[in-house]
């Protein structure tokens, strides 16, 4: 498509110079084939781009009036709220707009998880999305000890001092990364520092991950290859719209929360300003944090290795073993729907992932039922890595998986036999 | 050094890992819910109540909380005029300088002035207060699980006497919605504890909800203008993506 002709003189002499236009219309336009059955679980891989895009520009505009100082950051931030022209809207988009990324990344896995978009070809484009969801990751943890407040600065010390855990250098590690010998100002004005640096480096992972994605195309919903242009429609405009769509449809969603319950997602804590002498009875991390929480917590100790250090491998290796995917399923078959025994049990690991979640937001001495949440954790922990390192490497051998249709249109049409014409 | 600091991380990592449990509120205790005029999406704030929750401030939370985030000028969101918070500015004093001859002085509050503090630093405020801190009120609404309700349930919450078994602290106060019932405020209303300037009976709970109503607003003062630019809002994203939808529908229509 490369060649595409060009009536506007000034396109084509830009066009002759720099393809940027065909760039663009292979990219998202209507040079780009798509298979034609893509359903709306297809609509978060683009909407979280979009949120990036949003979480960089209010973060810009945020940066504009913050102070990265320990006696001025919970000051400045309120001064953002209070004085700041439209500073409350920039900082509860901002603020909510953190939970909205995530939301929409995890449903974005899981739909990679249940439609099997990990497999050959595409392990690269799965290990890229494992490498952003840990840079957001970093990202979301250090944006949130900027407020210094009460959460800010206990969730900046726990976090830190977990990597005291590594036998040897670890109180050496601790010292370095918090700049001192105690969470304080030098930490505050790294976080800052870094905060502003790594949602680049996600913008960047995100065009390799779409580099990647462009090659061999989306994967759609029953799995199968896009076998020629009768199983294709273009990018644009159907995709661009349906996007548009799922987009309107997420940003009532999100701006319910900003404009009506902007503190939903924030402990009441971190309106507190940042107290090194006064430690809260009750730290919860950031509910994206949770399930990673859970297992951090989960690990007793084993052996030679310390409970800490243990916690700290698992969690992780909680998303490091998503690395490992493309390789421990063995099946061929792609999607769940043709794959009776994964379906199911992707279904239980879904609940298994909530239920971290849930343990993570609760005390481990806490108890249901008389159970007490340690052991739910710990339950829940093993059932995590068991899914991925046993379950899915024998089910994808033992599982006799459903014929597939032939194709995307054969499925699309519903006539198995009739096939491209 | 390191050692004693290595010490309280690990205690600290430690609570922080097991010991949890609710800030506010004491355990297991239902705050009481009120009707507040500024919840719910077309919720605002009582003026009367706010202005009558701005004198109980002034006339007794002000005497050891300090109110750091607020400056006279804002009071305008709560409907008081330049010349009303002139007044109100006058009546505090704050230090400003240095003048021409380097010195240091003392001058009354102007609208652009935050509000000044009880106590000049920390240390003063809990010398004064049998070692206690008296919290800044600024964020108080939004710092606490329950928030208003909270407030309002922990001032009108105190018990003269402990219930049997409990042992109070010198100087402490028991209260049912403190976190482990020791709080070191006395009780700081009672009825008529203020004489309203709009002839409202000042009885306990109303003073309760009026100094309440007024820290809602110091901490969202934002409060009003959010709701009314989300309702805008949501209404033009419903009617976008009604729009959208029918677009999206027309333009696959003719697929396969």
């Amino acid at each position: 498509m490369s060649n595409k002709f060009y009536e506007n003189p000034v396109i084509k002499w830009i066009e002759y110079r720099l393809p940027i236009f065909s760039f663009i219309d292979e990219s998202v336009g209507s040079g780009y084939p798509t298979p034609k059955n893509l359903n709306y679980w297809w609509n978060f891989g683009s909407l979280a781009g979009i949120v990036l895009t949003i979480m960089i520009v209010t973060g810009i505009v945020l940066a504009m009036s913050y102070t990265p100082h320990v006696d001025y950051a919970f000051e400045s931030v309120e001064r953002i709220m209070r004085d700041v022209n439209y500073g409350w809207l920039m900082r509860y988009i901002h603020m909510n707009g953190g939970s909205m990324f995530f939301l929409l990344v995890y449903i974005h896995m899981f739909r990679g998880l249940y439609y099997g978009s990990y497999k050959e070809p595409r392990e690269l484009l799965w290990i890229i999305g494992v490498f952003i969801i840990l840079a957001m990751m970093a990202t979301a943890f250090m944006g949130y000890v900027l407020p210094w407040g009460q959460q800010s600065f206990w969730a900046a010390t726990v976090i830190t001092n977990l990597f005291s855990a590594v036998p040897l250098i670890g109180d050496s590690i601790v010292t370095w990364l918090w700049g001192g010998f105690s969470v304080d100002n030098p930490t505050l004005n790294r976080f800052f520092s870094f905060h502003y640096l790594l949602p680049f480096v996600i913008f960047a992972l995100v065009f390799v991950h779409l580099w990647a994605l462009h090659v061999h195309k989306s994967n759609n919903p029953i799995g199968v290859d896009i076998k020629g242009p009768q199983d294709t429609i273009p990018f644009h405009p159907y995709y661009t719209m349906k996007d548009l769509y799922g987009l309107g449809v997420f940003m009532i969603f999100f701006m319910f929360f900003v404009f009506f319950a902007p503190n939903f997602f924030a402990e009441p804590d971190n309106y507190i300003k940042a107290n090194p002498l006064v430690t809260p009875t009750h730290i919860v991390p950031e509910w994206y944090f949770l399930p990673a929480y859970a297992v951090l917590r989960a690990v007793p100790d084993i052996w030679f290795i310390s409970a800490k250090l243990g916690g700290v491998i698992a969690m992780f290796g909680f998303t490091l073993v998503l690395l490992l995917l493309p390789w421990l399923d063995r099946s061929p078959v792609r999607s769940a729907r043709f794959r009776p025994i994964y379906r199911q049990f992707f279904w239980v690991f879904f609940i298994d992932c909530i239920i971290l979640g849930w343990v993570g937001a609760n005390t481990p001495d806490a108890v249901f039922h008389g159970i007490p949440f340690l052991w739910i954790g710990r339950a829940a922990t093993v059932y995590y890595f068991a899914h991925f390192l046993i379950l899915i490497p024998l089910i994808s051998i033992l599982e006799k998986p459903k014929m597939p249709p032939q194709s995307i249109s054969a499925a699309v049409t519903g006539t198995a036999s009739k096939g491209a014409e | 050094m390191r050692k004693t600091i290595k010490a309280t991380l690990l205690v600290m990592a430690m609570s922080l890992t097991f010991a949890a449990g609710p800030v506010i509120a004491a355990e297991g205790i239902k705050l009481p819910a009120r009707n507040w005029s500024f919840t719910g999406m077309f919720g605002t704030f009582d003026r009367g109540s706010q202005q009558r929750g701005l004198q109980v401030y002034l006339e007794v939370c002000a005497s050891c909380h300090s109110l750091r985030l607020l400056a006279y000028r804002n009071l305008a969101g709560i409907g008081l005029s330049e010349h009303q918070i002139k007044a109100i500015a006058a009546e505090a004093e704050v230090t400003d300088g240095p003048n021409k001859e380097g010195e240091m002085f003392d001058r009354p509050a102007r609208p652009s002035d935050r509000f000044a503090s009880p106590f000049p630093n920390d240390n003063a405020a809990r010398a004064s207060n049998n070692g206690a801190l008296p919290p800044d009120l600024s964020l108080m609404v939004k710092a606490r699980k329950g928030g208003a309700d909270y407030l309002h349930a922990l001032l009108t919450g105190y018990k003269e006497e402990p219930p049997a078994g409990f042992t109070l602290g010198d100087g402490m106060n028991y209260n049912t919605y403190f976190a482990g019932h020791q709080i070191a405020m006395a009780p700081p209303i009672a009825d008529d504890a203020v004489e309203y300037a709009d002839g409202t009976k000042a009885t306990a709970k109303q003073i309760a909800t009026d100094i309440s109503t007024f820290l809602a607003w110091t901490a969202e003062p934002e409060l009003e203008e959010r709701k009314r630019l989300g309702i805008k809002v949501l209404l033009f994203l419903i009617v976008l993506t009604a729009m959208l939808y029918a677009v999206k529908r027309q333009i696959w229509k003719d697929l396969h």
